[in-house]
């Protein structure tokens, strides 16, 4: 291989990994408000919460399978200052609906419907959660739900961050 | 020559992935993930096309890998 494909592939491939981590929501950095996403539902209160943010849909199957998991984490910490907020990405607000309907889940849920907040988050998978502190600086991300290993994590994460001073 | 010929296959190549493609994001997979884009959704298309599979082939079954285009972990 010559020496300018080598240097026009290690430019193209640099430019396409590049552009698909362009904007992602990282460590250490704010989360962004999530008022003025247009986001359907009622926004909790967040203030000076440890809080999790997980981006889900009605299509993804992992992301449905963390909802009981997610309601146990939501009940045992609650009390302490920590809040789950599930946010949907459905497009449509009947399959969105009919699962809440069935499952009633403990946490308050919004519908990013017009995929606004999602698009500025630029999650790397479905589904991803954002662990936040009380001031709201992303301090761990999750990508994907690997269910017990995923659950262990986030259980001693949560319970460090709602040790720390605020 | 070589290499101005590697140039331009290059440049076709950026061209293509700037201009024709496009990533589908992980959030915007609900078609792709619809049980309509599994390949085996109808049993009798399946048996169909396992039988035209046999018949052209000698072979059967081995086909346990699946999977949709969710993307999902």
């Amino acid at each position: 291989m010559s020496y300018t494909t080598k240097l026009i592939s290690g430019l193209t491939l640099g430019l396409v990994l590049a552009l698909s981590a362009a904007g992602q929501v990282k460590l250490g950095q704010p989360f962004p408000a999530l008022a003025g996403h247009a986001l359907e539902g009622t926004l909790p209160d967040f203030s000076g919460q440890v809080v999790l943010v997980d981006f889900w849909a009605t299509w993804c199957a992992p992301c449905k399978a963390s909802f009981p998991a997610y309601t146990e984490l939501q009940r045992e910490f609650a009390p302490r200052g920590f809040i789950l907020l599930a946010v949907s990405v459905d497009k449509t607000a009947g399959p969105y609906e009919e699962f809440l309907q069935r499952f009633k889940p403990a946490f308050p849920t919004v519908r990013d419907a017009a995929q606004k907040l999602i698009a500025e988050v630029r999650v790397p998978a479905m589904p991803t959660s954002y662990l936040l502190d009380r001031h709201g600086i992303v301090r761990s991300v999750h990508s994907g739900y690997h269910g017990e290993s995923t659950v262990k994590a986030l259980r001693e994460e949560i319970a460090r961050l709602l040790e720390e001073k605020s | 020559m070589k290499i101005k010929l590697n140039l331009l296959l290059g440049l076709a190549v950026l061209a293509a992935l700037l201009t024709g493609c496009t990533t589908v994001q992980p959030w915007e997979r609900a078609t792709l993930a619809d049980p309509k884009m599994r390949p085996d959704r109808d049993p009798l298309h399946s048996a169909m096309f396992e039988h035209i599979y046999f018949s052209c082939e000698a072979a059967t079954g081995g086909r346990g890998v699946g999977g949709s285009g969710c993307g999902c972990n």
